[in-house]
């Protein structure tokens, strides 16, 4: 399968390549690594021309997936697949080691300028802690005017003013609480100030990270609400991750699986759940706890997410695989499309072996 | 459990009390609960963050520091009130009988001592001199709570562990003793769904053997309609509404108990607002008079405003604590 028709298979039932266009946020082959600083020794060992090992985490491997402009993209899999790496590579936070990221048509790494703004400004992200992503010693008019003050320098005080009430009102907080200090909300309310502070330079598309992760049932539903009328209102786009399969079920349009740094499974959000693909994803939702169960005997998947530091050979979910055949401990299954708007990696959906 | 062959409670907690002091005055954070635990079963203790799940907890262990304080109430373990016992006695007591698991292993587990170490020590406290046999007990329960390659394991430190099978160890250490009670304080939260999954299978499998009691203490309604036998609602210190799984999330009577099913996404319509419970919890020193839950509640009245509720009990073997209780809907 030649690289475009890989890109090509991600797009939703209704888009064709022509439409492209509509994609307002474009990967392809993106990946990130780390490595730690090497240590006293290594440096030693490289200074005397003996290249030492240091081992090389690689977070996200070759991604290709598409934003389209207006929907919201679910990405789920567990803690350490990749998410928020992917996540922060999407807002430019975080620098790819390899690929690209391209907003409105355009390649991030290239632009300059009033483009480089628009996508700085366009893409915001809200975290997920919403106690440690918030200056403690910043009142809560600072925080939301900060970003404004730096980006907007056309806006006179009393015009940034009016945006920060307004702000706080769009996200449902009273105006007297400009004044405040952060530990002086509650969780859901920080989530709420989190929010009005990436919506503040209005953008296209918000990268949530595990947004209501932190947050008490009740007042996850608060802000899930908040965020769907937020949607609606000012046309967002997001990228919504979470490890809680019900929340993407309820929240995205689409689902991307991650496993192991890779994007194993892409569907419309109704056919994934109600035909999941990939072994992987099978897996996931049979573990989603429902108040609908009762006295479940828990079944299990095996083992756990395996170190990115050391992969496994082949296709990375054949370890914990109930479905892993001879063939998956050697070759790494291709995401392909099997039905339109569908990609899933695994060899099972391979139509001709011959050909791979 | 069949009603005709109901065995006594392994626990029977009354009227049970915990206040924090601050120079304001003492303010309870657990406000006079009622629980029993029979053997062999689950019980859910569900409820928002500062509800007073976790206080609960630690004062039927007898685990309250100051500035807590149990001010009221008795814990009957096997019919004897742990309330009454030195703090000698207790600790046995605690070692070997009654057992808690927390939600960040590391709280337990000592970070320079590795596995098998830490083990062993549980286990000579327990009376266990022959140190050969130790180590092949802590083995042996390292293997029972499902972790691979145990021999190898208990050389290891507990920061070389995942999450996942940092857990396993805190609750292998935990049930050494062969305990008849179980408290798990929100063991699963920090771990993905399938590790989740995996640890709550070794745990069901586990007390299924030993026919201890166990007091699962979570926010996941998802967690406790799947593994409670019966399920507790704690809100503001006050257990509103407790009974059999079925009968509290199929027809709750109590509009907390309500509010928190709606507002799980699940057999929701995909992008439609959730119905959600208006406001916050209130802090602990800002419970409102009357029932606490009265400032988020749609059916609240003057009388809701001025008096705390009696408790009610139903013929499903339910009580709940509130004085407009949500009808009985005729389901399907
Ligand atoms: N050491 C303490 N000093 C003062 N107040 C305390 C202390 N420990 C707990 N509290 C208060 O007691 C109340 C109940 O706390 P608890 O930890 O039992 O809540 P919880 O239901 O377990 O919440 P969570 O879901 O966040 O674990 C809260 O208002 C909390 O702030
Ligand atoms: N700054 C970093 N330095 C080193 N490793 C990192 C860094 N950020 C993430 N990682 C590693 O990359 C992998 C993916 O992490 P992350 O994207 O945070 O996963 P997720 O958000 O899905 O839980 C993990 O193995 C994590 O430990
Ligand atoms: S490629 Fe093989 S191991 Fe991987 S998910 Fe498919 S069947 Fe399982
Ligand atoms: S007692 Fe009144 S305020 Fe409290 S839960 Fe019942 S109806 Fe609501
Ligand atoms: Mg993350
Ligand atoms: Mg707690």
């Amino acid at each position: 399968m030649t690289e475009s028709s890989l890109i090509a298979a991600d797009r939703p039932a209704t888009e064709n390549a022509a439409e492209s266009a509509d994609a307002i946020l474009e990967m392809r082959n993106l990946s990130r690594v780390f490595t730690r600083q090497p240590v006293l020794a290594e440096t030693l060992l490289k200074l005397a021309g003996r290249a030492p090992d240091i081992p090389v985490l690689r977070a996200v491997r070759s991604v290709n997936l598409s934003v389209q402009r207006g929907e919201v993209l679910g990405l789920a899999g567990e803690s350490g697949c990749g998410k928020s790496t992917l996540g922060r590579m999407m807002t430019g936070i975080l620098p790819a080691s390899e690929g690209t990221v391209s907003y409105e048509g355009a390649d991030v790494a290239t632009l300059r300028g009033a483009a480089l703004k628009d996508f700085t400004l366009g893409v915001q992200m809200v975290f997920q802690d919403p106690y440690s992503s918030l200056n403690p010693r910043q009142r809560v008019a600072a925080i939301l005017a900060e970003p404004l003050t730096v980006h907007r320098p056309d806006l006179s005080r009393a015009q940034i003013n009016a945006r920060v009430d307004a702000a706080l009102e769009e996200v449902g907080l009273d105006v007297s609480y400009r004044d405040r200090f952060p530990h002086q909300f509650s969780g859901g309310q920080r989530q709420r100030i989190g929010i009005a502070r990436a919506l503040i330079v209005e953008p296209q598309f918000l990268v949530c990270d595990e947004p209501i992760a932190a947050l008490d049932v009740s007042i996850q539903a608060q802000v899930i609400n908040l965020f769907l009328e937020l949607r609606r209102k000012r046309n967002l786009t997001y990228l919504f991750v979470s490890h809680d399969l019900s929340v993407v079920r309820h929240m995205a349009d689409r689902v991307a699986i991650m496993y192991l740094g890779e994007i194993v499974e892409l569907a419309p959000t109704a056919e994934l759940f109600a035909d999941p693909k990939h072994p992987y994803t099978r897996t996931l939702l049979e573990q989603i706890p429902s108040v609908r169960n009762r006295k479940r005997s828990f079944s299990t998947v095996k083992g756990e997410l395996p170190s990115p530091l050391n992969p496994p050979s082949g296709c990375p979910f054949h370890p914990r695989c109930p479905a892993a055949m001879p063939q998956c401990s050697v070759d790494a299954p291709q995401l392909q499309q099997i039905a339109p708007g569908r990609t899933v990696s695994c060899h099972l959906y391979d139509k001709d072996k011959t050909l791979t | 459990m069949t009603d005709q062959i109901k065995p006594s409670p392994v626990l029977d907690v009354r009227g049970l009390q915990t206040v924090f002091h601050d120079t304001q005055g003492a303010w309870p954070a657990v406000d006079g609960i009622d629980l029993t635990l029979y053997p062999g079963e689950v019980l859910g203790l569900v409820g928002e963050s500062g509800s007073g799940k976790s206080v609960a907890g630690f004062s039927v262990m007898g685990l309250i520091d100051p500035p807590g304080e149990i001010t009221a109430g008795e814990v009957l373990f096997r019919g004897e009130d742990l309330r009454k016992k030195s703090e000698e006695e207790l600790r046995r007591i605690r070692g070997i009988a009654l057992a808690m698991i927390f939600q960040n292993p590391l709280s337990t587990l000592n970070p320079v001592l590795r596995i098998g170490e830490q083990m062993t020590e549980v286990l000579s406290e327990h009376g266990h001199d022959d140190s050969a046999a130790a180590a092949s007990l802590a083995v042996e329960s390292l293997r029972k709570v499902g972790i691979p390659a145990p021999e190898q394991r208990i050389h290891q430190y507990p920061h070389e562990l995942s999450g996942g099978m940092r857990q396993r160890v805190a609750i292998a250490i935990a049930l050494l003793g062969d305990p008849a009670v179980i408290i798990a304080d929100e063991p699963t939260t920090a771990l993905d769904v399938t590790i989740q999954g995996q640890i709550i299978a070794e745990l069901q499998k586990l007390q299924a053997e030993s026919g201890a009691g166990m007091i699962w203490i979570t926010h996941d309604l998802g967690v406790v309609a799947e593994l409670a036998d019966r399920i507790a609602v704690m809100y503001a210190g006050n257990i509103v509404e407790m009974g059999p799984t079925d009968a509290v999330l199929d027809h709750p009577r109590h509009p907390y108990t309500l509010g928190l099913l709606d507002s799980v996404p699940g057999d929701t319509v995909p992008g439609a607002p959730l119905r959600q419970v208006p406001g916050n919890a209130p802090p602990l020193s800002q419970r409102p008079l009357g029932c606490p839950f009265h400032p988020r509640c749609a059916s609240a009245s003057d009388i809701c405003r001025r008096d705390m509720p009696e408790r009610e009990t139903d013929a499903f073997g339910r009580s709940y604590l509130c004085h407009h209780p949500v009808s009985q809907k005729v389901d399907p």
